[in-house]
């Protein structure tokens, strides 16, 4: 019984995955799947009509992941620093985003910043909103593990000013949750649907939106190839996170 | 010469935190702030009148207690399969147990449309089950991707392994010997299950269902993929805004929304952070 329950809810989760995969290969997908054979002109589809999404995705990511690291890296050593009741608080405020709905977020961000609508700075501004206060925290935990105090003592009494023990003490310490950070945001970016949403115009838009329109299409091959262009990009990044020893992936909604 | 290292000291703390700070202040404070004031607008200046209407007008008040229904059912339903998926993640030994573990946990990084798709890859119109049960029976079974079935497994399906991956720590400090002992004490595995595991992970259980909650209260591009005649209350708030104009009753929804994942993402956290203390 218990073993009944676990096989159906795996193949639940697992199953329509691999099955969107072999389905993007299918020339028709009625009754059968492969009722008129095989066929990668769905791939060409896809491509020629969502390649900019990608290439609008990867840029929004990679900049979201480039001003986390700026902001959030610097922040998370000073709170590291200003032992006190309000550098806990000042944390719990920049940590709040990732606790609101995307859609929350949006719909503020379109009545203040609407001089920003039409750039694609205006989707890195939602995502760098709700993805910071992760790279904040993955480095944060990071640096309260490492002895850094001593460390950065030793490197002061030697001579090093604030700068050089920030840039060549602190961060090589952390180096692996800021690229573990990183790996996380890039994920969350590449996969936000919600706030993106909100945001995007017909030139700005991501691959998730993308996938949304193409499902709105209601053709299951070009869905299913264009899944499986998504599948290939994310699928690697969640292996290498999970690789990293991340077992909890926090944030985004659904 | 001390105080003035001291002040120095701040200064490049304060410079450090700064960009961080602006940037939530302006990109996110400030914007919540007129959201909540656009929320607060009426003819007769501010009032109450968009928060009232959520459970005042009808359609309204239908979205809302449809989500938390769903809601309410979505997290219990999780809850009970992945206590069952984290005792067999923690417990069982299997051959290529690291790939399973994997591939239940992709689905954490798919956006909410892929989650729908994936309900309708299922049990949509050329789905794999109906497909299947036409060509056994002759007749198509589980068509129901676009109905509110289909929304409540959709929800199943990126709530169980949230909640499963957020399960799976404190079931690894569950001690065993509590069990072996209430075993040979003649506890039938259901009563040790039942009075031993259970009361240990309450406080995992309650901190998690808190985080399922708040994620299905705010789903939305699961919702929107397959939405068809069903509207839970992040959909109508897209719907209030772009097809309604309604300004102003959207930004209600969205204050609501907000409030409500925030408490339930506090009450994670703290009842997460408390039960791992206690352990």
């Amino acid at each position: 019984m218990v073993l009944f329950v676990v096989v159906l809810v795996s193949a639940f989760l697992i199953v329509p995955v691999f099955i969107s995969i072999i389905g993007s290969f299918s020339e028709y997908w009625g009754l059968r799947i492969f009722e008129k054979g095989l066929t990668l002109k769905w791939y060409a589809y896809v491509w020629e009509n969502y390649s900019h999404t990608i290439k609008y995705s990867v840029i929004i990511a990679a900049a979201t992941v480039a001003i986390d690291i700026l902001l959030g890296v610097p922040a998370a050593y000073a709170l590291s620093k200003a032992r006190s009741r309000w550098a806990g608080a000042l944390e719990d405020v920049i940590s709040i985003p990732v606790a609101i709905p995307g859609i929350a977020i949006a719909l503020a961000l379109i009545q203040t910043h609407r001089y920003l609508s039409g750039s694609w700075l205006f989707i890195v501004v939602g995502h760098v909103v709700f993805t910071m206060p992760l790279m904040l925290r993955a480095v944060t935990a990071a640096l309260r593990t490492a002895k850094l105090a001593v460390m950065e003592e030793a490197a002061a009494s030697l001579g090093a000013g604030r700068r050089a023990r920030l840039l060549r003490v602190v961060v090589p310490n952390v180096r692996d949750a800021i690229v573990a950070g990183a790996l996380m945001v890039l994920t969350m970016s590449l996969g936000e649907f919600n706030l993106t949403f909100f945001l995007y115009t017909p030139l700005t838009m991501t691959m998730p939106v993308g996938l949304y329109e193409s499902y709105a299409s209601l053709r299951l091959e070009i869905g299913s190839a264009y899944t499986a262009l998504f599948l290939l990009l994310t699928i690697p990044l969640m292996t290498l996170i999970q690789y990293l020893g991340s077992e909890k992936i926090e944030g985004r909604g659904f | 010469m001390m105080l003035t290292r001291r002040t120095a000291d701040g200064l490049w703390v304060s410079g450090l935190l700064l960009p961080a700070v602006l940037t939530v202040v302006y990109f996110f404070l400030y914007p919540m702030f007129v959201l909540c004031l656009t929320s607060l607008h009426s003819a007769a200046g501010l009032s109450l009148v968009h928060y009232t209407d959520i459970l005042a007008k009808p359609r309204y008040r239908k979205s809302l207690f449809d989500t938390v229904f769903l809601s309410v059912t979505v997290t219990l339903v999780t809850l009970a399969i992945s206590t069952l998926l984290s005792m067999v993640l923690v417990r069982w030994e299997f051959p290529f147990k690291r790939l399973y573990q994997a591939l239940i946990t992709f689905p954490l990084s798919f956006p909410g449309v892929v989650v729908g798709f994936m309900i309708i890859i299922l049990f949509g119109k050329t789905g794999v089950i109906p497909n299947v049960s036409t060509r056994v029976t002759g007749k198509p079974i589980l068509q129901i991707a676009y109905t509110n079935w289909g929304l409540f497994l959709a929800y199943l399906y990126f709530s169980i392994p949230k909640v499963t991956m957020t399960m799976v720590g404190s079931v690894h400090k569950l001690d065993f010997r509590l069990e072996e002992a209430a075993r040979s004490l003649g506890a039938t595995p259901g009563v040790a299950f039942r009075r031993v595991v259970l009361p240990a992970l309450s406080p995992a259980l309650v901190s998690a269902g808190a985080l399922c909650f708040a994620t299905s209260m705010s789903a939305f591009g699961t919702a929107f993929t397959l939405a068809q005649n069903i509207s839970v209350l992040p959909v109508l708030m897209y719907t209030e805004y772009t097809l309604s104009f309604q300004i102003e009753a959207a930004s209600a929804m969205a204050i609501t929304l907000g409030a409500i994942t925030l408490l339930f993402n506090y009450a994670y956290r703290t009842i997460g952070e408390r039960g791992q203390a206690g352990a």
